[in-house]
């Protein structure tokens, strides 16, 4: 088995841990690189037939070629998919302008718990990687979240080989992160050997490109001229720019994206 | 070009040591940071008034910067000019041993590290013991803060002997010990001027020296079978083939069953393939209409692991509720899960000083190693931990928490 293989089928092993675990879950998609990854590989788990919906958490600030990328594979992959929104917040105008730690907690986090108390999910699979962010590199794989949705970071549970927290009380749930290992390059080198379809934004034009997305309003694009996959997988090799430094909300102070996920951010 | 596989290890010792500064150092001086992650820990050492803080590249929570401890492990990516790692590290505060455990088993090397002004302390101990029950027997060691002791040869050598004599009683050996001053970078990446008395490698050379595991892939099969799947009207039984290979056709035994049966097809989504090799996930389907469930365990006939409901083992226990002994607790080991009880704790051991505390015990306190005996409800498939990893370590869980981790040392 060489590299990508080996991320593969661990990545298939907690995808299917999960799931006989809990039965009653769910995946979120935002469309992006990572969780489209994501989607891949649990489609590979259950041989074509996702047996659990998937959720777009809709903040309806997304680009255009986000909603057109997920209209289109929804019906290509027959997916069971739940557009989530936190339809209260949106119409009292909750907004980036007015503030965007309030924005990603009211139209992110809050649309995902009001989801999941709707649907009554166990557990959650989600595509963060730990060379994202310093705060995503401390998550274990299975991490459990409170009835509040707090992240209890300072007392995780311990986590050995291939054992993870599979019990938890009936208010908590567990998020999944089967992506947790991979890199950035090792998305791009998997996509490009599966042939993954990726948004549009994520390809250069004008001198431009999108190496992370999420909210219009939220992201800038990189100064960059790939236009294929093979042109960024040799970008990253060489770039001194970290992924997420297009995107706001890891910025607007140091430990924004702590108190963000303390709070059950993604 | 460099290969594009990754050898895992994990950094450990006693708080304070230099962890998370060595390895801020050595992703410093390979150039292996962003420019604006350098910005950013500029600018919060100075915010919370310090000097340019390495370690804060790992230590990224609030809690952690301000009182400049590392409270949970983390993990990032580097490289040498001869391959890839990453780089697990661990707390050293004895409050979060579960957490140094935790990245600890995801390792494959270990790095133990030790401040040459105060030598060996209590987690130095406790660490490299965890690291033996773990079966990690690639060590290097790096002797800190040399420049606080004028960069001696004298105190290295004595606190080389100091750390010498403790790793051989629990039979580990270490490939180098190297004096390093992790704060400037001596001996890091960069051969130091001040101890020209040292002609080992530097710490960065002794990495690329690190072996990844061995293939298990010579091993008899073991295929533990993780859930079961109905897909067009097959049954598709899914997992990790976790030793040997697994081929089309050949004769299969289930455990604890016992029925025998052949594999009638390996299954991978949108591949033909006639084999499944270890590390792999893939699902079976079989010739004959067996009954198969989650923990049943998948081997090949006259090459089976032990079925047994009694076992010898050590654990660690980590919670503050102690274990008591017939407790009723639960043991997962592969993808097996049963209730236990631990019904005999023939040693109580302290796991940092290592004195048996107490013989026959009736309980097991937080941190403290026990040796015991297991009895599960159900039998269950084992190998001796140094025969096949996978069915020889295990977990057990109390309430709903992961309490101890154990590895199997005899059958009864």
């Amino acid at each position: 088995m060489n590299y990508l293989d080996k991320l593969e089928s661990k990545s298939i092993y907690i995808i299917r841990e999960a799931y006989a675990q809990f039965r009653k879950v769910a995946m979120l998609w935002s469309i992006g690189k990572d969780s489209t990854t994501l989607l891949w590989l649990t489609r590979k788990a259950f041989f074509g037939k996702i047996p659990f919906p998937v959720m777009h958490i809709d903040t309806t600030y997304k680009f255009k070629e986000i909603y057109e990328f997920r209209d289109k594979y929804t019906k290509k992959w027959a997916l069971d998919l739940i557009v989530a929104k936190n339809e209260n917040a949106i119409s009292k105008g909750v907004c980036p302008e007015k503030g965007k730690f309030k924005c990603c907690n009211e139209l992110k986090t809050n649309a995902l718990k009001i989801a999941i108390e709707k649907h009554k999910f166990r557990a959650l699979y989600l595509a963060i990687r730990r060379d994202e962010h310093g705060i995503r590199a401390k998550e274990r794989i299975f991490s459990p979240r409170d009835e509040c949705f707090e992240w209890d970071y300072k007392n995780q549970p311990p986590e050995l080989w291939d054992q993870y927290k599979t019990k938890i009380a009936q208010e908590e749930h567990i998020r999944v992160h089967p992506l947790l290992g991979w890199r950035e390059i090792d998305i791009w080198e998997y996509i490009k050997r599966e042939k993954i379809p990726a948004v549009s934004l994520y390809f250069a034009k004008e001198n431009k490109r999108y190496r992370s997305i999420g909210c219009e309003t939220c992201c800038s694009p990189i100064e960059s001229s790939a236009d294929t996959m093979e042109k960024i997988i040799e970008e990253l090799k060489t770039s001194k720019i970290s992924e997420r430094s297009g995107r706001a909300q890891d910025k607007e102070s140091a430990y924004m994206m702590q108190k963000l996920r303390s709070l059950g951010y993604m | 070009m460099i290969d594009s596989s990754n050898i895992k290890f994990v950094i450990v010792g006693h708080v304070d040591h230099g962890k998370s500064t060595l390895i801020g150092r050595l992703l410093y001086d390979t150039n292996s940071l962003p420019a604006d992650k350098i910005e950013e820990i500029r600018k919060t050492s100075k915010d919370l008034g310090r000097e340019t803080e390495f370690a804060y590249l790992l230590d990224h929570l609030e809690e952690e910067r301000r009182q400049g401890i590392t409270i949970d492990t983390t993990q990032v990516f580097f490289k040498t000019n001869k391959r890839h790692y990453v780089i697990i590290d661990a707390p050293g505060h004895v409050e979060f041993v579960k957490n140094m455990i935790t990245g600890a088993s995801q390792a494959e090397a270990a790095v133990l590290i030790i401040d040459v002004k105060e030598g060996v302390k209590e987690q130095t101990k406790r660490h490299a013991y965890i690291l033996s029950l773990l079966g990690l027997n690639q060590v290097i060691v790096t002797l800190n803060k040399m420049d606080l002791r004028d960069f001696r040869e004298e105190r290295f050598n004595e606190v080389k002997k100091q750390v010498q004599e403790f790793l051989n009683s629990i039979n580990v050996e270490p490939t180098f010990y190297i004096p390093i001053c992790a704060i400037k970078g001596d001996n890091v990446v960069e051969k130091s001027k001040n101890m020209n008395w040292y002609k080992g490698p530097t710490f960065a050379e002794s990495l690329d020296t690190l072996k990844n595991r061995e293939s298990a892939e010579d091993k008899a099969l073991i295929f533990p079978i993780q859930d079961i799947y109905k897909i067009n009207d097959k049954r598709i039984a899914v997992g990790k083939v976790e030793t040997g290979i697994i081929r089309k056709a050949q004769a299969l035994k289930v455990l604890p069953s016992g029925q025998i049966t052949k594999v009638r097809s390996i299954e991978k989504f949108q591949h033909n393939v006639n084999t499944g090799y270890a590390g792999e996930s893939i699902g079976i389907t079989t010739c004959d209409p067996v009954f198969l469930a989650r923990g049943n365990v998948i081997c090949e006939p006259e090459n089976e692991p032990v079925l047994t409901d009694v076992f010898k083992a050590n654990i660690f226990w980590m919670s503050k509720k102690h274990l008591r002994k017939a407790e009723k607790i639960v043991l997962k080991c592969a993808t097996q899960e049963t209730s236990c009880k631990v019904e005999e704790i023939s040693k109580r051991i302290n796991s940092s000083s290592l004195q048996v505390l107490e013989e026959n015990s009736d309980s097991l306190k937080n941190l403290e190693i026990g040796e015991v005996r297991i009895k599960t409800k159900n039998p269950i498939s084992i190998k001796k931990f140094s025969e096949v990893e996978a069915l020889g370590r295990f977990t057990l869980v109390q309430d709903e928490d992961i309490c101890a981790g154990g590895i199997i040392t005899n059958y009864v």
